[in-house]
């Protein structure tokens, strides 16, 4: 019954984070497009005349969606139109339950996981919802009934599906560094060090695949430069007949890919919540010195650790959003089959390759 | 009644309407695409959304009248085409304008020309999805703006250049503000170059997309940035050098391949030298005629009339310098050809000999008269060659009046430039032609 309870309470927990941080990822956006833009960014939302830079936008935003129209063209496909964000949104919301959040917690001699499964294939696991969130997708834009969403429907379904090929092979070079799909066993291996002193993170073993997974997750998250199947200049987008919040869950989903993905690139390449040096006991430094902290510190700063990594990925995906244009459709697919592909099989080769020679 | 686009619509294809309220058809024009996939198989381009029938308007409008429409022509530049019209009616009167308006009209007209590209480059990038791009450069434009609307009183209707001159000279601290738009200019001009100049994805975008021979721009009629992209050397203000174009130095940037990333460079070049130009002037610009008033105020033009109506013999009045015609003093340096110009306010205030002149100006009839003939004249415009073609029978009224609208011209290519190309080439090319509404369809 208590582990009913404890799970109970740690999906609640992940759920609440996941939400609230994607939340204020709009305002982030907005707030670092303009910095970069030398504007002052959204300032206005307010309680009682607070402002605090903005923050309550995010609130405000929402508020907005939940009560404008919500308005479903009459040529549409009702069902299925109304289906589409909620299976974008969904996909992308389920896979928090595979992302570790620290390492175990012990309280009153139990212990508590910090991570809602901890299944076997939980990086499969984590693959395949995010590639079923295309189908939101295309049903939005075959539902719409409309030539532009068709168009953006048909690209982003294209996009997404040859992006995922590279996004999967990417993490097979990981997947023979760290023999394990379970990707809290991905991150334990990840404590270890390398020739004494450098932590095992996967962007030391797999820099190619960091660089390939990086690119590929970037077109996961439909953000220019690869927003093709928005491509508001062009075709307006997959979601031109939504309105209110079904539009507003499509914007959202963007947004909670963004920071699945920062997790990921974390728990994958950057060693997620492990801090170089950090032990079940404390600091162990490899000069010698050695820092002893209780368990509760140690925890609180790992998940801090991982935070931190996630924050800078969310940060570093949103200057990016906001530095470069477009892609054409034919570049996306260009880039992807003909340079991202036949890189990420060399890095498995390569990879093959330096393990068998290095026993 | 069917489009020719769907009369020829072929199996399997499909027909998309983009336009006229499409983000990226800037308001006023429609494109109808017949689609293979992404790729364009068929298009057909239908203009005339912004059509306020200009050119029949100026035929019941009087020549002063009609300076104001001309404002509104090319929105992103109104003083080129102030000039341009207002050099046509020279050229018919036969007026030598001051030398010190001369340069006004050049800094203006190069400033203008730095607006207009960059709204026409910055509209492009974000189109292309470089939304950062697109604000730097409105920025730059800001700048450029606090000059004109100290100069002018406005920030796109200026209405500024009169025939015989200008309306008003610089004020006190233009030198300034003049440095103060060059620099930041400068500045968005390098950060713009280091976003989009060398950005693999801009460069695979817009390289060798929608390519132009020169043979073909030619044909068209193409002229500005755009035919100067495909390596034509034709400028106006180098081919028929017009004010002081003669006196100052400045180099034709040309583009070899005629593409979209050639236009874009073009422009981004010409603008570089637009600044010199505006440099080179500040050094060699006249000095005023007389100085500038010491307090640095004028009045409002409701107190300056009443002050003006209330004088005492032998006080001299002081008028506002928003006020049209005012301080006689100032006009030998900056209006020329006393027929032509709006009589001084102060004299018509003050005196009969004045008010009849001022009523002789502004009545039907009576004003500016051309003599009978025709005559035209082009400048080189924000997107090309702008010409007026004004044929006067004698009265104060143009018999007919023709503006040859760059880049009417050149979006009339578009329709072959993109077939083959992909949706998303649309946009760019479409962007890099700068295409104005109200200059296009007049």
């Amino acid at each position: 019954m208590s582990d009913w309870i404890i799970i109970l309470i740690k999906i609640i927990c992940a759920l609440v984070w996941f939400l609230v941080i994607a939340l204020y990822l709009t305002w982030v956006e907005r707030k670092e497009s303009a910095v970069i833009q030398d504007r002052i960014g959204a300032n206005r939302a307010n309680i009682w005349k607070f402002r605090v830079i903005g923050l309550f936008q995010p609130f405000a935003d929402a508020i907005k969606m939940l009560f404008k129209e919500d308005f479903t063209p009459r040529f549409s496909r009702k069902f299925l139109h109304n289906l589409a964000p909620f299976v974008s949104f969904f996909f992308v919301a389920i896979t928090v339950s595979a992302i570790p959040f620290g390492d175990v917690l012990r309280i009153g001699g139990r212990e508590i996981k910090l991570q809602i499964v901890d299944f076997n294939v939980s990086l499969l696991f984590v693959m395949a919802m995010l590639s079923l969130g295309i189908y939101g997708i295309i049903l939005a834009g075959w539902s719409s009934n409309n030539r532009y969403t068709l168009l953006g429907g048909m690209r982003g379904a294209a996009q997404l599906i040859s992006y995922e090929v590279a996004l999967g092979l990417s993490l097979i070079g990981l997947i023979m560094v760290y023999p394990s799909l379970k990707l809290s066993a991905i991150v334990h291996y990840q404590g270890e060090l390398l020739w004494g002193w450098i932590p095992k993170w996967g962007v030391f073993l797999q820099p190619l695949g960091l660089l390939i997974f990086f690119f590929a997750a970037l077109a996961e998250t439909k953000r220019v430069p690869f927003d093709l199947p928005e491509g508001e200049n062009e075709i307006v987008g997959f979601f031109t007949e939504y309105s209110g919040l079904k539009w507003g869950l499509f914007m959202f989903t963007d947004f909670m890919e963004v920071l699945i993905i920062a997790c990921l690139l974390t728990t994958l390449f950057f060693g997620g919540w492990q801090v170089p040096w950090l032990y079940a006991d404390g600091f162990h430094f490899p000069w010698g010195g050695q820092w002893l902290l209780p368990h509760g510190i140690v925890v609180a700063f790992q998940v801090l650790a991982f935070n931190l990594k996630v924050f800078f990925f969310c940060w570093l995906q949103v200057l990016i959003r906001w530095t470069y244009p477009r892609f054409r459709y034919d570049q996306v697919m260009d880039l992807g089959w003909k340079l991202l592909v036949p890189l990420s099989l060399i890095n498995i080769a390569g990879t093959a390759i330096l393990l068998s020679l290095l026993g | 009644m069917k489009y020719r686009i769907q009369q020829e619509a072929r199996e399997g294809t499909m027909l998309l309407n983009m336009g006229p309220s499409h983000p990226a058809m800037h308001g006023t024009t429609r494109i109808m695409l017949e689609l293979d996939g992404e790729k364009v198989v068929n298009c057909e381009l239908e203009m005339g959304y912004l059509h306020r029938g200009f050119e029949k308007i100026c035929e019941s409008k009087t020549y002063f009248n009609m300076l104001i429409y001309t404002d509104r022509m090319n929105y992103v530049s109104p003083l080129i085409n102030n000039t341009g019209y207002v050099m046509a009616l020279e050229k018919m009167l036969g007026i030598e304008v001051p030398e010190r308006s001369q340069y006004i009209r050049v800094i203006l007209n190069e400033f203008s020309r730095v607006c207009d590209h960059l709204t026409a480059l910055a509209a492009m990038c974000m189109e292309c999805g470089a939304f950062t791009v697109f604000l730097y450069m409105m920025k730059a434009r800001e700048y450029i703006w606090d000059l004109m609307e100290q100069t002018t009183g406005a920030r796109m209707t200026t209405s500024f250049i009169r025939v015989g001159g200008v309306r008003s000279d610089f004020p006190a601290d233009w030198k300034e503000t003049t440095q103060i738009a060059i620099d930041e200019t400068r500045k968005v001009l390098k950060d713009c170059h280091g976003l989009m100049s060398k950005n693999k994805i801009f460069l695979n975008r817009t390289r060798d997309v929608a390519v132009v021979t020169p043979e073909l721009a030619i044909n068209y009629g193409w002229t500005g940035p755009c035919l100067r992209s495909t390596g034509v050397n034709y400028d106006v203000r180098k081919a028929f050098p017009y004010l002081v174009y003669d006196q100052l130095d400045f180099e034709i940037p040309l583009g070899e391949r005629g593409d979209n990333f050639d236009r874009y460079m073009v422009r981004m070049q010409e603008m570089e030298q637009s600044l010199r130009m505006v440099e080179q002037c500040m050094a060699k610009i006249p000095k005023p005629s007389s100085p500038y008033s010491s307090d640095g105020r004028g009045l409002d033009p409701a107190e300056a009339i009443s002050a003006s109506r209330t004088k005492k013999p032998g006080q001299g009045i002081r008028l506002s310098p928003n006020l049209e015609g005012t301080e006689k003093g100032k006009y030998p340096g900056i209006l020329a050809g006393k027929k032509y110009i709006v009589p001084p306010k102060e004299d018509t205030y003050t005196n009969i000999e004045g008010l009849i002149n001022h009523f002789k100006f502004f009545m039907r009839g009576h004003g500016i008269r051309p003599p009978k003939g025709e005559v035209y004249f082009s400048v080189e415009g924000g997107s090309g060659e702008l010409g007026f073609y004004i044929i006067s029978n004698g009265t104060d009224k143009p018999y007919r009046l023709h503006l040859r609208a760059p880049c009417f011209h050149i979006v009339a290519a578009l329709e072959e430039l993109v077939r083959g190309h992909f949706v998303a080439d649309i946009i760019p090319t479409f962007g890099s032609m700068n295409m104005i509404g109200g200059e296009l369809d007049r």
